[in-house]
């Protein structure tokens, strides 16, 4: 396998609804990840894209829908669909199109927008619920979030105030991101006390619905060695599933995100993940997930997370930051692109690029994962300078 | 100094934008169905629900006792033949009290939360927990490790569904 | 058996029929940026606007706001007005409605090219002899008031006689 390195990052404004297409989306995140490194089209030899369900952008085969926009046009182009696993995986997706030799360059593109899903988003998620045996109990998808987290926080004794610690912290952090939808800080208290959705889920221990979209470009190491002298590389990359039977499996350790992380730490060479990693971007789309993640990345020993969080372990001057672009919690959760914001950030906080958010001591090892499907899929990027 | 990290793109609307009718919009709607074919190991499992009864398979290799029963183990990877019953009780391994309905839209001021949970049924294996609801119950007095036992539709009634359980009560 | 019909017996078939409406979802598009700008100009002004690329020598119909060969962005500069005529590029004859229903006279529906676009669209006001590849049309705006900024404030395209 040839080393891969990623030289240029972008995306859209994340926006509860956008006045932009999905391939209009999709274009402006891709042209501002190739302006920001001096190339044109011409320069990309293929392209990685990612949609999560084609049900939010109400278009089937949203893929080739927004190829164009991806700059796909007459080109390689494949896309990959793991839910909201999709952001990363596309991007472990473009790095077997580089790695293995068959080309040099390589566009990641993932774009989302849930806008046009009406009633609202969620509703489109009926259909991944077992068709006989779970749907007739008429389920949303609050359900299995809120049976994972509550599962989670009996098993180890955490609190609800626990866990919207989580919501509070990365929205702080997503407040600097120029691409978040937020403008406002929020307590514990406004998290412990926003609407109960279904126990022990709260309103504000939720990710937003989003629209957005975001793209790196993905380079060999000839390539990347003539376009800068910052470029972050592609050291290891995992992906895994677990079963589809969610309800058999127990759902306070997230085994396939233990999966993904060792391969990629095995491929990266790293032996004590919480010690070497510097940055870590565990997927977010409610409070709890980001620690339960932290856990199953072997960053955190399994039911002492939430002291970390307490002692300030997980700030951006902490000894591990967690989410310092802010996460879906605090920048936005367009599905896809919201995994591959994740390791658009690592590229900015390792490049030391990240303004306000910059965590400090020159960080050199990152690692971003996102989780999909029925609560069974990990994909996981680690990143190094 | 320019800023460094990239973003382009993403406008704004807001709901007035969208009321206005000053942004244009086209709306449809897919206005479609589904039926499902239940599958070998399902089709024997909902015959036997309908007959008050919860079936699981066994996978020879691992010795799981399966629910919902499935013609191979997913871990084993073999067929799995043996047809096996187990109780219609258990305990919650996990539950929700649950305020919206599946679109998101919020349940109404006399409606009851809904109470999804995982029940690990006796009888098979450790862990193996099904999906389904509870009634009976007072939100506050759910407890997880609380034992639990299947409430049945009368005979009549049932449909071979996993529905013929009407929920789960605290026993 | 009709294209639409299905057989939706029990259990005992081994099959499952939810029983309640099954997804009573929809989904709600915007225009987009170019779409807005495009549609706006077709309901105020009856005019179709095209994006005209110059280092690819193309003029997009309906108008983008970006190059899809080159990625250049199409600025306001390149923002052209192609006219309201173009040619039949290809046609089909709808003998069916869209649930597999006969239709009493088929639809005919027109791929009509302007510029380096194509735009579909419905056939209005013509006779056997118009149906021809490369024949000119026009298209035929609804009434102003009636527009409402969507494709469907063209009428139909026709036959230029």
């Amino acid at each position: 396998m040839r080393k891969v390195a990623i030289v240029g990052a972008g995306m859209t404004k994340f926006v509860r609804r956008a006045l932009e297409t999905p391939k209009e989306l999709s274009y402006e995140a891709a042209k501002i990840t190739l302006d920001s490194c001096g190339l044109t089209l011409e320069d990309v030899e293929c392209i990685a894209h990612g949609t999560a369900p084609d049900a939010f952008d109400g278009l089937h085969q949203n893929g080739e829908y927004m190829v164009d926009g991806c700059g796909g046009w007459n080109k390689p182009t494949m896309r990959v669909y793991v839910g909201g696993g999709t952001g990363i995986h596309a991007v472990v997706h473009g790095w077997h199109h580089v790695a293995s030799g068959l080309f040099d360059t390589c566009l990641v593109v993932c774009e989302e927008k849930m806008s046009s899903a009406l009633p609202h988003a969620q509703a489109f998620f009926l259909t991944i619920f077992d068709s006989i045996t779970e749907r007739p109990l008429e389920p949303n998808l609050l359900w299995i979030f809120a049976l994972e987290m509550n599962r989670y926080m009996e098993r180890y004794g955490y609190t609800k105030e626990d866990m919207a610690l989580v919501a509070v912290k990365n929205k702080l952090n997503g407040l600097k991101h120029p691409a978040s939808q937020f403008t406002e800080e929020v307590t514990v208290e406004d998290v412990v006390n926003s609407e109960m959705m279904a126990y022990p889920v709260s309103r504000l221990d939720v990710s937003p619905v989003s629209d957005g979209a975001a793209a790196l470009l993905l380079v060999s190491e000839r390539v990347a060695r003539r376009l800068t002298d910052k470029p972050v590389w592609i050291e290891g990359v995992g992906w895994s599933l677990d079963t589809a039977y969610w309800a058999t499996r127990d759902l306070y350790y997230p085994r396939y995100t233990d999966t993904a992380a060792r391969m990629a730490y095995e491929m990266a060479g790293i032996r004590e993940p919480d010690k070497e990693i510097h940055i870590a971007e565990p997927y977010d789309p409610f409070g709890y997930k980001a620690l339960h993640h932290m856990e199953g990345l072997q960053l955190s020993p399994r039911g002492k997370t939430v002291q970390l969080l307490h002692d300030g372990h997980f700030d951006i001057d902490g000894n591990l930051p967690m989410c310092p672009s802010g996460g879906l919690l605090g920048v936005g959760n367009p599905i896809a692109a919201a995994g591959t914001m994740k390791v658009c950030e690592l590229f900015w906080q390792l490049r030391g690029e990240a303004d306000g958010r910059q965590v400090p001591g020159n960080p050199r090892l990152g690692v971003a994962q996102s989780w999909g499907d029925l609560m069974q899929v990990s994909s996981v990027v680690v990143t190094g300078i | 100094m320019e800023d460094k990290i990239k973003v382009a793109g993403g406008t704004g609307l807001s709901a007035q934008d969208i009321s206005s009718g000053k942004i244009f919009l086209t709306e449809d709607s897919l206005d479609c169905t589904y039926a499902w074919d239940t599958g070998v190991a399902v089709n024997r499992y909902l015959e036997e629900l309908k007959k008050g009864k919860i079936i699981a398979t066994r996978c020879r290799k691992c010795k799981r006792i399966m629910l919902p029963p499935r013609l191979f183990c997913e871990l084993c990877f073999i067929p799995c033949p043996d047809w096996q019953y187990v109780q219609d009780s258990g305990i919650v391994n996990t539950y929700s009290i649950c305020y919206v309905h599946w679109d998101a839209s919020r349940i109404g001021k006399d409606e009851k939360p809904h109470l999804p949970a995982v029940i690990e049924i006796d009888g098979a294996a450790p862990g193996m927990g099904i999906m389904h609801i509870l009634g009976e119950v007072e939100p506050q007095e759910i407890k997880i490790g609380m034992r639990v036992k299947a409430v049945w539709k009368p005979e009549a009634e049932r449909s071979g569904s996993i529905t013929d359980i009407k929920y789960f009560k605290p026993c | 058996m009709a294209i639409m019909e299905r057989n939706s017996r029990n259990i005992d078939n081994r099959y499952w029929n939810p029983g309640f409406k099954a997804f009573p979802v929809k989904n709600v598009y915007t225009a987009g940026a170019a779409g807005q700008r495009f549609f706006e100009e077709i309901k105020n002004n009856s005019k179709i606007l095209g994006s005209r690329c110059e280092k690819c020598e193309l003029t997009y119909v309906p108008a983008r706001i970006y190059c899809e060969r080159c990625f250049n962005r199409l600025e306001e500069k390149n923002w052209i007005d192609v006219g309201t005529e173009g040619t039949i590029y290809s046609y089909t004859l709808l003998f069916q409605t869209q649930n597999g229903e006969p239709r009493e006279n088929p639809a005919v529906m027109v791929a009509v090219r302007i510029a380096d676009g194509l735009l579909i669209h419905r056939l209005g006001e013509f006779s056997a002899a118009d149906l021809e590849i490369d024949k000119p049309v026009k298209a035929k705006f609804k009434p102003k008031e009636k527009r409402k900024g969507c494709i469907e404030d063209i009428d139909y395209f026709k036959p230029i006689k």
